[in-house]
């Protein structure tokens, strides 16, 4: 750095970027950022943290004169649980197309709201569906059947 | 003077003052006095803040019904009703899951002409859904998309999707089962990019599906969260959208230089009856019409005369005036004879059968019911898309102002509605009584339904036919004349067949009295 008598210079004849836009800038710049953190700190609000949702998990008794291949549906839970000779099992009735309950009949399951129609291990037969109903995890404790809505197991699995 | 008098000339002054005082109050309400001159007339305008983002004086091309067909303003009456019915209703409302259905039924039942007000919120809120959509076919086939308001139609669209979003977020409020299952619908379409994000094995690490589906109803259940969302959307948030949209939508038509109208409109008036309008200038003009000048592009006053102008008021506001009226006509006439629907409370266990969304939805829920994401984002995407680009492609300037103006004109309208009812006829018949690839392969892939099916072949279909229009006739404005009548007769041709055609099940079924009895 030289040391020049620092002559001040004039409007016509001016600094490479003069100091008073370098400071201009940067503050619209920051400006900008501190907006654009603000708005997405916003967005990060409407997103639920905590889901007000009921507990998935539900326990059922299955009446004694359950026979195989039909379904038994707990009041006000979409799952069909069903009781064969292999062991007892559940299935979603919850449609992967979307999202109305489906209802069991003596082939599977037909949706009301656009036409799908699942077998009884709940994979599609027809209609717009993208994927086979999914089981659900069962544990049996002592005659009591514990369905959890939220974990789901790979078709077949049934628990004596 | 003795003070005596000067207290009495103050007091008289006072007295004087008082009963001058409401003849003061209207004339600094109205300060240019009655509309019965050129200058007051203009004064009546530019003096009035609803008023003045008219110009003082309208051209007589823009005044033939033909023009617009007054499809604008029923847009923005119908609004407005629903603004007045809305707070109205909010009154009583109660957004929570235990509360609304109840306090919907005592709007209905109950409360002093709340069955009306309720049943004027929703005529109005239906009749909006069609001016705007029969608004837009309007401009698109006057060519009002065309330099310079290009950006109107764009804002235009904007406008389309706030309408429709404001529609479905009242469907929800009710919650009755209609608007339950509705709701469930609507939120897993939100949802349902999963299709695609599923099938390649990605959702874990990429997620939009659910991300809007979790924004949409604030927990992974159509609960009171969900209610208080929409509510939220239908009540704040889309109608402030709307009306920014609105304001800067009103504003653009002034400043693009009002009505669209053919380069030729002047000689074309010179022959119409001149008689019942007011003469023009029939006083030395008190304004000239250098401020009018200053606004950008061709207007009414660069470069010619202001002989084919007459003044707003009376007579672009009393045609505004008498298209409100018979818009709140319809609405009170409509209102009187059907009542707004109101099924059973919501039940989260069994969905109403068929669970229908509002009608101008059927369409889309026709193409859901072959792939949710293409039926119900893919292609209402692709057509928002479309009609965005179409004032950037067709930069033709011929038949401006015309309807149907441009190579072909009606020929090529009526030969696009042919395709655009035949086309999806053809490949609904088929799929109803053949069914679709799932049913033939049941082990086929999810991507290749998504990709292939009816609702997609469609989309291919009209956008074939577009390009083989613009190659026809050697113009874009042929090609996007093409497409957006095909794109309108397929949405009325979907909306019929969800309307009247599905039954239980979304079943296909001649009428609903062949509908099976539960």
């Amino acid at each position: 750095m030289t040391l020049q008598s620092k002559a001040p210079r004039s409007r016509l004849d001016p600094e490479p970027m003069a100091r008073r836009d370098w400071l201009g800038l940067s503050s619209l710049w920051t400006m900008g950022a501190a907006l654009m953190f603000g708005v997405v700190g916003m967005l990060r609000l409407p997103k639920a943290a905590v889901l007000a949702s009921p507990s998935k998990k539900f326990k059922v008794a299955l009446p004694e004169t359950l026979p195989a291949g039909e379904a038994f549906v707990p009041p006000g839970r979409a799952v069909a649980v069903y009781r064969d000779a292999e062991g007892i099992f559940a299935v979603s009735t919850i449609c992967t197309h979307l999202g109305c309950v489906v209802k069991a009949n003596a082939e599977g399951f037909e949706c009301p709201c656009h036409g799908s129609r699942f077998h009884a291990d709940g994979t599609v037969s027809r209609g717009p569906a993208p994927r086979a109903l999914p089981w659900l995890k069962v544990q049996v404790s002592g005659g009591v059947v514990m369905v959890d809505e939220g974990t789901t197991v790979p078709s077949g699995t049934k628990v004596a | 003077m003795n003070p005596a008098s000067t207290q009495n000339n103050a007091l008289r002054e006072f007295v004087d003052n008082l009963k001058s005082a409401p003849r003061r109050m209207y004339e600094t309400a109205f300060r240019g006095g009655a509309p019965t001159t050129d200058r007051s007339r203009s004064t009546f305008v530019f003096g009035n803040v609803f008023l003045h983002l008219h110009a003082v004086r309208t051209h007589r091309w823009s005044l033939k019904w033909t023009t617009t067909v007054g499809l604008g303003i029923m847009s923005l009456s119908a609004f407005l009703i629903t603004l007045v019915t809305g707070v109205l209703l909010m009154f009583y409302y109660k957004p929570s899951p235990e509360a609304a259905y109840a306090s919907i039924k005592d709007i209905h039942f109950v409360v002093p002409t709340g069955r009306l007000i309720r049943n004027l919120h929703r005529w109005a809120a239906n009749l909006m859904v069609v001016a705007v959509i029969l608004h837009m076919a309007r401009a698109f086939y006057t060519g009002a998309y065309r330099p310079p308001r290009e950006y109107n139609w764009l804002i235009g669209i904007g406008l389309l999707v706030t309408t429709l979003g404001l529609s479905f977020t009242g469907y929800l409020l009710p919650w009755d089962q209609l608007a339950y299952w509705a709701i469930t619908i609507g939120a897993n379409i939100a949802q349902s990019p999963r299709e695609v994000t599923d099938a390649l094995g990605i959702t874990e690490y990429f997620d939009p599906g659910g991300l809007q589906r979790l924004l949409l109803l604030g927990s992974d259940t159509v609960g009171a969260e969900a209610l208080i969302r929409f509510y939220l959307l239908h009540v704040m948030i889309l109608p402030l959208a709307l009306a920014a949209l609105m304001g800067v939508h009103f504003w653009r038509i002034r400043k693009d230089g009002g009505m669209v109208r053919p380069a030729d409109a002047d000689e074309r008036l010179s022959k119409m009856k001149q008689g019942e309008t007011y003469p023009v200038f029939t006083e030395a003009p008190n304004k000239t019409y250098q401020l009018a000048a200053v606004v950008r592009g061709k207007t009414a006053v660069v470069g010619r005369g202001p002989e084919n102008t007459v003044p707003s008021m009376p007579h672009l506001f009393y045609a505004e005036l008498g298209v409100m009226m018979l818009t709140l006509l319809a609405c009170v006439a409509l209102s009187m004879v059907s009542d707004a629907p109101l099924k059973e409370l919501a039940n989260p266990s069994v969905p109403e059968n068929p669970a229908k969304a509002p009608w101008y939805f059927l369409g889309l829920q026709e193409m859901v019911s072959f792939s949710a994401f293409m039926g119900g984002i893919g292609i209402p995407a692709i057509v928002l898309a479309g009609l965005a680009l179409i004032p950037y492609l067709d930069r033709e300037k011929e038949g401006t102002g015309e309807w149907f103006g441009g190579p072909g004109g009606w020929r090529l309208v009526k030969l696009s509605m042919l395709i655009g009812f035949g086309a999806p006829l053809a490949i609904e018949s088929f799929a109803i009584r053949f069914g679709w690839l799932r049913e033939w392969f049941p082990k086929i892939p999810q991507l290749i339904v998504t990709a292939i099916n009816p609702a997609t072949i469609l989309t291919a279909v009209y956008a074939l036919y577009s390009i083989w229009c613009i190659r026809r006739y050697g113009s874009a404005r042929s090609g996007a004349l093409g497409l957006f009548t095909c794109f309108l007769c397929g949405f009325l041709l979907l909306t019929i067949i969800g309307t009247y055609f599905r039954g239980p099940n979304w079943v296909f079924y001649w009428s609903p009295s062949e509908w099976p009895k539960h």
